[in-house]
């Protein structure tokens, strides 16, 4: 049979079947759309890009009952989700799932949403201000499920999680879709630095709609996000506010406590075993952990030690290390401050990856699983080293599960700081309100008082004593926390289950309940 | 010396775990007179309850001719800090007549006699010219310190980079001190973020033989012990020196010689305090042992 071009063309070949042939004239009607390069040609700003965010949600179908995402890189700069929500609202379109990678205190006006029924069910991985405060009295029948940062993308690329619909918000995009977390053309007023959580959801939603305030020539490369992955794009007037979403610089805390935690945790780094040349780190958000890299940088020099890369979240304290040439490369999930967005703009070995490349434990391999040395913070932390990030000591959500479990499960040494003593409260408890990070994952407690050590960890025990660190029990460290402080009255709990906490492989770890009112 | 304002719980809660030699509760300035009463009760409780483990504990009270003085000696002798720090010390009466208020206290509450020390703060010209008066005024006390700032005031001039205002009422106080055999501490450095001047400054003071200085902020502590810890060649010197003592002694050789050079007893002592310093530099590093 001839095809297209004139050519013999057998119908079938055995061992392969039913030969398709080429055809001149293609199902879409022409083999050069013309008219389409012509409008190409006059108009480059046309291709994928939808007047407004209400036909966008039009065309990607969207219906009742279905799941949405987004994605929290603009974290309380955020006008996306609310934007979004706004006009979904005002089509009329009910029952939704929210899958966001997390949400913050700009996000109150879900509350309404959840009200009247166009939100039913939310997935993310922290909740604060007002949201949490209301999802924390009972205003959903069903509860949130809070997932781990890795545990969403193993959810989400696995299906367990379908995503519907994305909306993600982007510092710059062509008309096509090749996307950034900032600029090359100007600078962006919205940088966020990676897209980290998003791109997982560019590459598995069933539909991708992006929404930028900064449209640029094609292609805009390099891109966090491919255009293949896109479906349409919107340009509004902003998709958030500056100075929410990146501050300038983290600032070194100036914090004694905080300091003395910092050097004592970048001692027992030291003294770990694991600090030696070509090692790896993460430090988690919070004043002492990121001010233990100041400690850990003289120690660094002073032994010519250099790491071979830094993974999470990026911060300025990060990128210094690195162009000084102490850290190779940086994998960078999420871009805490202008500094880390200006390296991941610059370095080279500022590499950008996804959610599922940091932490995701169900695929070929993470990197949060190559971890020497992982640095967190902790609302709370109990006789099992078990860690509470949620749940704040009145039993409100006012946290997020994050990356935690997922770098402490992957870590080979998982160094939880924190203060003895917040306000009044103790951060020692016989058992923590909620279970983020479950206490077999976590091997050592810096505290400004002393420094507790697994059992599990017996290694560690015996490396950290070597060095002459202040090591007690954790036992120890609660009942000089409890002469001061005394021990607080048990939160009063309804019996309604506001919260489901999933761990990292998608099991229920712990579940949080109504706070009682008073 | 770390100053801790006597109204501040929290800070007052954490303030051995810096590490700092001693710790000083204010009463006086950095308490406002409405909060008078509160802090003293706040400090009270404090040193009744809170195990401060080996940081020795000081207190700073107002004066005996404030309205607030007696009340603050009554209930501060009770509390049972390692010493009180008498501020703005003129003449040795001044110190006399705490010296005999705390042992009336003493003795009413059966406590040994002499269990509270003293120390004296020297913030005026009168101060400094009484220095070694005020130095010998009583057996309770352990050290005097100067108080910079209400001294440069009483100067009529006010605080440089350079400290030649401070200079003589520093050699003053320090002779004061060696005479009477007690200590001397210098005034506080208020910039906590010139860690530069402020480790000037110490270098300057350690110079001049003060014993130790007075701080604001943790975050001044390190440089303080940085600059006064003894090198680990001072170190090592002063570990054979003490050998050789002993040797020596046991011997029962009077004349006492290393590497060929005679040791006679300033070498000795110096090498003692060599080491005491070393210690007290390492104890204090970190955190609860």
């Amino acid at each position: 049979m001839l095809n297209g071009v004139g050519r013999e063309i057998p119908v079938d070949i055995s061992g392969i079947g039913a030969l398709r042939t080429y055809q001149k004239v293609t199902a879409n009607g022409q083999v050069k759309n013309l008219q389409r390069s012509k409008e190409r040609q006059r108009n480059p700003e046309r291709n994928k890009i939808i007047e407004s965010i209400e036909a966008a949600v039009r065309a990607t179908g969207l219906r009742d009952g279905m799941t949405i995402s987004f994605h929290h890189h603009f974290r309380n700069g955020d006008h996306v989700v609310n934007m979004v929500m706004e006009t979904i609202a005002a089509m009329g379109i009910k029952d939704l799932t929210l899958a966001p990678s997390s949400l913050s205190d700009i996000h109150a006006p879900l509350i309404g949403h959840i009200e009247n029924g166009v939100v039913r069910r939310i997935e993310t991985s922290g909740l604060r201000g007002a949201l949490a405060q209301a999802v924390s009295n009972g205003l959903m029948n069903i509860p949130v499920v809070i997932n781990s940062h890795g545990g969403r993308a193993r959810a989400i690329a696995s299906g367990e999680l379908p995503i519907d619909v994305a909306f993600l918000g982007v510092p710059s995009s062509d008309a096509y879709g090749n996307a950034n977390g900032y600029s090359r053309e100007n600078a962006a007023a919205s940088a966020c630095g990676s897209l980290g959580y998003a791109k997982v959801d560019a590459l598995h939603a069933k539909q991708v709609v992006l929404i930028t305030d900064n449209l640029v020539g094609y292609p805009n490369v390099p891109f966090g996000i491919p255009e293949s992955q896109v479906d349409y794009i919107v340009v509004v007037d902003s998709i958030g506010d500056s100075k929410g979403i990146v501050s300038g610089a983290t600032r070194y805390t100036n914090n004694p406590k905080d300091l003395l935690i910092a050097k004592c945790a970048a001692d027992v780094i030291e003294a770990s075993g694991y600090f030696a040349d070509g090692f790896s780190l993460q430090t988690g958000s919070g004043g002492a952990s990121l001010a233990t890299t100041r400690f850990l940088r003289e120690k660094m020099i002073a032994a010519n030690i250099k790491a071979s890369f830094a993974l999470g979240g990026i911060t300025q304290q990060i990128v210094e290390l690195h162009e000084e040439g102490l850290i190779k490369k940086l994998l960078d999930v999420q871009s805490f401050d202008l500094r880390a967005v200006e390296s991941l703009k610059n370095n080279r070995f500022h590499h950008q990856i996804d959610a599922e490349y940091y932490a995701s434990p169900d695929n070929e391999g993470c990197a949060a699983h190559q971890l020497d040395v992982v640095v967190l913070s902790a609302l709370e932390i109990d006789l099992d080293f078990n860690v509470n990030v949620i749940t704040g000591s009145d039993g409100v959500i006012r946290g997020a599960s994050g990356g935690h479990s997922d770098t402490a499960a992957g870590a080979s040494v998982a160094i939880i700081v924190a203060p003895l003593i917040r306000g009044r409260m103790p951060s020692i408890l016989d058992r923590v309100n909620t279970v983020i990070t479950p206490g077999h994952t976590v091997d050592v407690l810096v505290t400004d008082q002393g420094i507790a050590v697994n059992p599990v960890r017996q290694d560690l025990l015996y490396n950290l004593k070597a060095a002459r660190l202040p090591v007690i029990s954790i036992e120890e460290l609660k009942a000089k926390t409890d002469r001061i402080v005394g021990i607080p009255e048990p939160i009063q709990w309804e019996d309604k289950i506001v919260g489901l906490v999933k761990y990292r492989d998608g099991s229920i770890i712990d579940v949080i309940r109504q706070v009682k009112k008073e | 010396m770390l100053y801790v304002p006597g109204n501040h719980p929290g800070m007052i809660r954490d303030a051995h775990i810096y590490g700092s030699d001693a710790i000083m509760f204010d009463l006086e300035d950095s308490v406002s007179i409405k909060e008078k009463d509160a802090a003293r009760q706040l400090v009270y409780h404090s040193l009744k309850t809170i195990d401060y483990g080996c940081t020795e504990v000081v207190v700073r009270v107002n004066g005996l001719n404030t309205p607030y003085g007696g009340a603050d000696f009554e209930a501060m002798v009770r509390a049972k800090p390692d010493a009180i720090r008498l501020p703005k010390t003129e003449t040795p009466e001044d110190v006399k007549e705490a010296d005999a208020l705390i042992s009336r206290i003493e003795e009413q509450i059966g406590m040994v006699q002499g269990t509270i020390k003293l120390m004296a703060a020297v913030e005026s010209a009168l101060g400094v010219i009484n220095a070694y008066g005020i130095a010998t005024a009583s057996k309770r006390l352990i050290g005097i310190a100067i108080g910079a700032e209400d001294f440069v005031t009483d100067l009529k001039t006010s605080r440089s980079a350079e400290g030649i205002e401070l200079l003589t009422a520093r050699s003053q106080i320090l002779f004061a001190a060696r005479a009477a055999g007690i200590d001397a501490l210098d005034t506080v450095f208020s910039d906590v973020n010139d860690e530069e001047g402020f480790a000037r400054e110490v270098r300057l003071i350690k110079q001049m033989g003060f014993d130790g200085k007075s701080i604001v902020n943790p975050r001044q502590i390190e440089i303080v012990h940085k600059l006064f810890a003894p090198s680990e060649e001072e170190v090592r010197k002063s570990v054979r020196i003490i050998e050789a003592i002993g040797e020596a002694e046991e011997k029962g050789s009077g004349v006492i010689s290393l590497d060929g050079r005679m040791i006679d007893k300033p070498i000795v002592e110096r090498a003692r305090r060599v080491l005491e310093l070393n210690d007290a530099v390492k104890n204090s590093y970190i955190l609860a042992r």
